[in-house]
């Protein structure tokens, strides 16, 4: 069997294991799941930027709040429905990701750390500014009539479930076949050797603008989706904590594999539940990780079993 | 208030603020200097050296001044010494990857914290300065009968306080002048130049940099003790510092400790400053901007060559 | 002991049933055995809790507090017969643990009910998934949330009052003693912004002004830069801080003003947990502050209250009664023993059996009107709005006087009513 055609089965048979979870897992776990694959969007969205093109943000916690609030101010100010709802969640990310890549890009390294870090720090700020309209850190909870779309309540369990698994397989089934175009091989070979990818003749400035506007988008479909499924919105979510995570995800499950985001999100969600909700296990997992697994767990398993693994 | 006092005032609490993010920031860019390694969890060492300073000033008892000059003897070592040994078991063995580092180190820095409210708990303490007298500020005003002087409402600072400027400006001498004129400062100098050559001469690498280590952090305690008894010791108090010392860094031009000292005043003088003209959370936006902004149009910083 | 009076009533009830063998079986086939196991079950209480992150410090006395109230409540033979038991989980009061906190409650420890949030950017994260979830939902967080109508019928607040109350019934108490001319310095986010917009208005009523609203960004640490902006015609300074730099805050305040301050009424939030004797709190002598339950026992202390600090183990000062200078959140925690009390009155009234019982559980304690001071509200008589799903209470204005603080006045109960902003029960569950 070709890479590709595994490739494609291994996704496809991903999205089927998680619709066959809805019905054998015990009720529990089955919601942990559906805010599991919330999560797994946003950490994908992280990956494209930090595992497939090599730029490390510390501020992606300003495109997942970008969804958030553009979604929830949308319809909880604005009154409109879901539908346009998301669409104004995705606009808001994609033009607060395209104005801080625009910048942030003419940096690099560390500095370009900083710099994401500094913009999301001023974008949690300015939620607290506005605190009108945005109710700074305690938010606003969107009532549940209105989290519908096409007459299909997304406060029901089982319709939260498949929407965000729906959500999930599109952006995985995207990046899957992303990283494959010639703009996908690009952004790698950014991430392996930039100058030599820029003495080969491609943009690399465009490449990663569009490299950040496609991360922080994906970002911001994940934070407007959380708003809408799980029905509130708090200032927390763009505060620091919530740029760590993505970061924490992706090294787990492994940078620059597809499915790995998810895997990392999976286990880092029940290390905490298990431990109580203790973050010292995040702590002794992170620094385990850079001890003994710094290509996270999918990375293993590619370097030891399956090479093709994408 | 009027709006010369109102600045003085403002410019005095900047220098307080410039002077701890000094110590706290010349910590982080020694470490970053020589090792080329980016410490997440420097504002935690800050957390754990005001941590110390409450414990020590508490278990000494007596005139708070005793327990001042101990815990600024002994919590910037033992914390130096915590630090030496999380490069030893750490650090070292990722080969001072930079990624790595920077994931180990964001482990670390949730290890700390939570070891931190597990032993020192979650409540915010206080430790009672050495000596403490307020001090009411003059200003001038010119007035019919000609140049006055008075004493604005308002218009005062805290004997403690200046002590915090002058102790932290001795210490960085100091430091400037282990750095320049001790064996110590010239191989740990030597070491930030060219490891592959300190290691031809005969340098121990290794040791150099669990002691640079030790010291980044040894400074971020110090500054904490100082300014310990100004705000209280709380276990999540390290968030602050970690992200202002990072700024002050990177606008110093990476590893260049001349740089780092300038950037502290800038920003801290900045912070002070700013929140006089507008609203405080409007002036907090600005300053991140603004900084975000040098970086984007100077990301050498403004007083040091680029790495990158 | 709760163990062996818990042996002692199955065996009454397993004797009653031998009694009755030759015809149960017969009649009530399959019946007698549930309800047998069901009665000693005990009743779950999913208690959310901010073991962890900023609220951690109040978080420790909200779980030394219910649990002295559920250890009480035990003794006097739980609820309904059966041994009422916290089901604890750590939220770092963080909006998106909570929510998930909520759900394991519901759908992974099968608790009865969900209790006990503070942080009401917390509430706000949780309050859906409880209503969602149709897990009954009580907060403890004087928060104007519930009774704002932003949240579902499943969310209530019967244990203290909210922030809208406490604040309006300051506003007389200010204007009539202190000053007419009120600067503000609160914490620049949403409970500041209650503060703010609440007393604003209220003592507008009392032909008082605001002359300067000082928000503070709540990352801050220093503040003496900020003093700077209060207007000098100012005769009162209104303060309410809450977070780790409380202390920095009063201090800096009174470093400020030095020998030549104004008067002082502060929420006692800006020194909760933190001793009064602290270094730097001196010029406090002679201020004011609102308490929801005084800290230090009065001359006049209520045989409730005594009890109270007695079953937590916390001395005359409101401080530990192992570690002296462990001061508690005692302005706030008694909203966990009340409410633990109102749900075990809501219970009984309802004759809740088990989670399908948690509709008559909420239409009981809606049902509620008058609650009397005594060893179940020992904060003092409260009042609940059904409606509103929130409670009103006694509210207190302490002053400090020799490093402790002493109750000058107490308001009535009616001084916090303002007109309901929703009606619950119209909602359907």
């Amino acid at each position: 069997m070709s890479d590709i055609s595994r490739i494609h089965l291994l996704h496809a048979a991903m999205v089927v294991a998680l619709v066959i979870c809805w019905f054998v897992l015990p009720v529990y776990h089955a919601g942990n799941l559906a805010r599991i694959m919330v999560f797994a969007i946003y950490a994908m969205g992280y990956n494209l930027l930090f595992g497939y093109t090599g730029l490390l943000s510390l501020g992606h916690a300003l495109f997942f709040g970008a969804g958030m609030y553009g979604l929830g101010l949308a319809m909880h100010l604005g009154g409109v429905f879901a539908g346009p709802g998301i669409l104004a969640g995705l606009i808001t990310a994609l033009v607060v990701s395209g104005v801080v890549g625009f910048l942030a890009l003419r940096t690099s390294g560390v500095a370009f750390m900083i710099v994401t870090l500094m913009f999301a720090q001023a974008g949690y700020l300015t939620v607290l500014l506005f605190g009108t309209y945005t109710r700074g850190d305690e938010g606003f909870v969107l009532p549940q009539a209105t989290r519908a779309l096409m007459g299909i309540d997304l406060s029901d369990a089982q319709n939260r479930y498949f929407a965000a698994l729906i959500l999930f397989g599109i952006v995985l089934f995207f990046i899957g076949w992303l990283v494959r175009t010639p703009f996908g091989r690009c952004l790698v070979a950014i991430r392996e050797n930039e100058e030599r990818a820029r003495m080969l003749g491609y943009d690399i400035t465009r490449h990663k603008l569009i490299a950040v506007i496609l991360s922080g988008t994906i970002s911001g479909l994940s934070g407007a989706a959380y708003c809408l499924l799980f029905g509130s919105a708090q200032a927390a979510f763009a505060a620091v904590p919530y740029s760590i995570f993505p970061l924490l995800y992706v090294l787990l499950g492994g940078m620059g594999t597809t499915i790995g985001p998810f895997v990392g999100t999976l286990f880092m969600f029940y290390l905490i539940d298990w431990s109580g909700g203790n973050m010292m296990v995040a702590g002794v997992v992170l620094v385990a990780l850079a001890l003994f697994a710094p290509t996270g767990i999918l990375g293993e398993i590619r370097r030891r079993f399956t090479p093709w693994l994408p | 208030m009027e709006f010369g006092p109102h600045l003085m005032l403002a410019a005095l609490e900047g220098a307080i603020t410039a002077a701890i993010l000094a110590l706290t920031a010349v910590g982080l860019s020694l470490t970053f200097g020589v090792m080329r390694v980016v410490n997440v969890a420097h504002g935690e060492f800050f957390m754990l050296g005001a941590v110390a300073a409450w414990f020590i000033s508490t278990t000494i008892g007596g005139h708070p001044a005793w327990g001042f000059i101990a815990a600024v003897v002994l919590a910037p070592l033992i914390i130096g010494l915590l630090a030496a040994s999380a490069d030893w078991l750490v650090l070292k063995r990722l080969d001072y990857d930079p990624e790595r580092t920077i994931v180990a180190t964001i482990g670390l820095l949730y290890i700390i914290q939570q070891g931190a409210l597990i032993g020192f708990g979650p409540n915010a303490q206080p430790v009672e300065p050495p000596f403490s007298h307020r001090i009411a500020l003059p200003w001038f005003e010119w007035t019919e009968a000609g140049f006055e002087m008075y004493y604005p409402w308002g218009l005062s600072t805290n004997s403690y306080k200046l002590f915090i400027i002058f102790a932290a400006a001795m210490l960085l001498l100091g430091l400037w002048l282990i750095m320049t004129r001790t064996k110590v400062g010239l191989v740990m100098r030597a070491t930030q130049q060219d490891r592959d050559m300190a290691t031809a001469f005969g340098i121990p690498v290794e040791r150099i940099y669990a002691l640079t280590f030790g010291l980044g952090a040894a400074l971020a305690a110090l500054g904490a003790v100082l300014i310990v008894p100004v705000q209280q010791a709380y276990y999540l108090m390290g968030h602050d510092p970690l992200l202002l010392s990072f700024i002050v860094v990177i606008i110093g031009g990476l590893g260049s400790l001349r740089g780092t000292v300038l950037a502290a005043l800038l920003i801290g003088m900045s912070d002070g400053i700013i929140s006089v003209f507008f609203s405080p959370t409007l002036a907090k936006i600005i300053a991140t901007l603004l900084v975000a902004m040098v970086l984007v149009f100077r990301p050498q910083g403004l007083f040091g060559k680029g790495v990158h | 002991m709760t163990s062996t009076k818990k042996t002692a009533i199955s065996r009454r009830s397993t004797l009653g049933l031998l009694g009755g063998a030759a015809l149960a079986p017969a009649v009530l086939p399959g019946l007698s055995g549930f309800a047998q196991a069901q009665s000693s079950a005990p009743i779950k209480i999913g208690f959310q809790l901010h073991r962890t992150g900023i609220g951690a410090a109040y978080g420790r006395w909200y779980e030394r507090t219910s649990n002295a109230a559920v250890a009480r409540i035990n003794e006097m033979g739980g609820i309904n017969g059966r041994p009422v038991e916290l089901v604890i989980e750590d939220d770092g009061t963080d909006p998106k643990r909570g929510a998930e906190v909520v759900e394991k409650f519901a759908t992974q420890h099968e608790c009865d009910i969900g209790f006990g949030t503070l942080f009401s950017h917390v509430v706000y994260g949780s309050a859906p998934r409880a209503g969602e979830l149709k897990l009954p939902y009580f907060v403890c967080s004087e928060g104007h949330h519930v009774a704002s109508g932003a949240l579902n019928r499943y969310v209530l607040q019967p244990g203290i009052t909210d922030v809208k109350s406490q604040v309006q019934a300051m506003a007389p108490f200010v204007a009539d003693n202190l000053g007419k001319k009120v600067t503000m310095i609160f914490p620049d986010f949403a409970f500041g912004h209650d503060h703010r917009d609440f007393f604003s208005e209220a003592i507008e009523a009392q032909g008082g002004e605001v002359v300067a609203k000082i928000a503070i960004p709540p990352t801050e640490t220093s503040f003496t830069k900020y003093f700077p902006q209060i207007p000098r015609e100012t005769e009162v300074i209104y303060h309410v801080m809450v977070g780790p730099a409380v202390l920095t805050f009063v201090k800096e305040m009174g470093e400020f003003f030095g020998p030549s301050r104004p008067e002082i009424f502060g929420f006692i939030d800006s020194l909760e947990a933190v001793d009064l004797s602290s270094p730097g709190l001196e010029f406090l002598e002679g201020t004011y502050f609102w308490e929801g339950n005084p800290r230090y026992a009065q001359a006049d202390q209520s045989d409730h209250d005594k009890a109270y600090r007695a079953a937590i183990g916390i001395d005359d000062n409101g401080a530990s009664l192992t570690d002296s200078a462990d001061v508690s959140t005692y302005a706030h925690m008694f909203s966990c023993w009340e409410t633990l009390n109102v749900i075990k009155r809501g219970m009984e009234t309802a004759g809740y059996q088990g989670p399908a019982d948690r509709v008559k559980l909420i239409e009981a304690i809606e049902d509620m009107t008058d609650m009397a001071h005594s060893d179940d509200h020992p904060q003092g008589a409260k009042l609940f709005n059904g409606k509103t799903h929130q409670v009103f209470g006694h509210q207190y204005i302490s002053q400090v006087e020799e490093g402790r603080l002493n109750v000058k006045h107490t308001t009535a109960i009616e001084d916090g009513f303002y007109e309901d902003e929703v009606d619950y029960t119209a909602q359907s569950f």
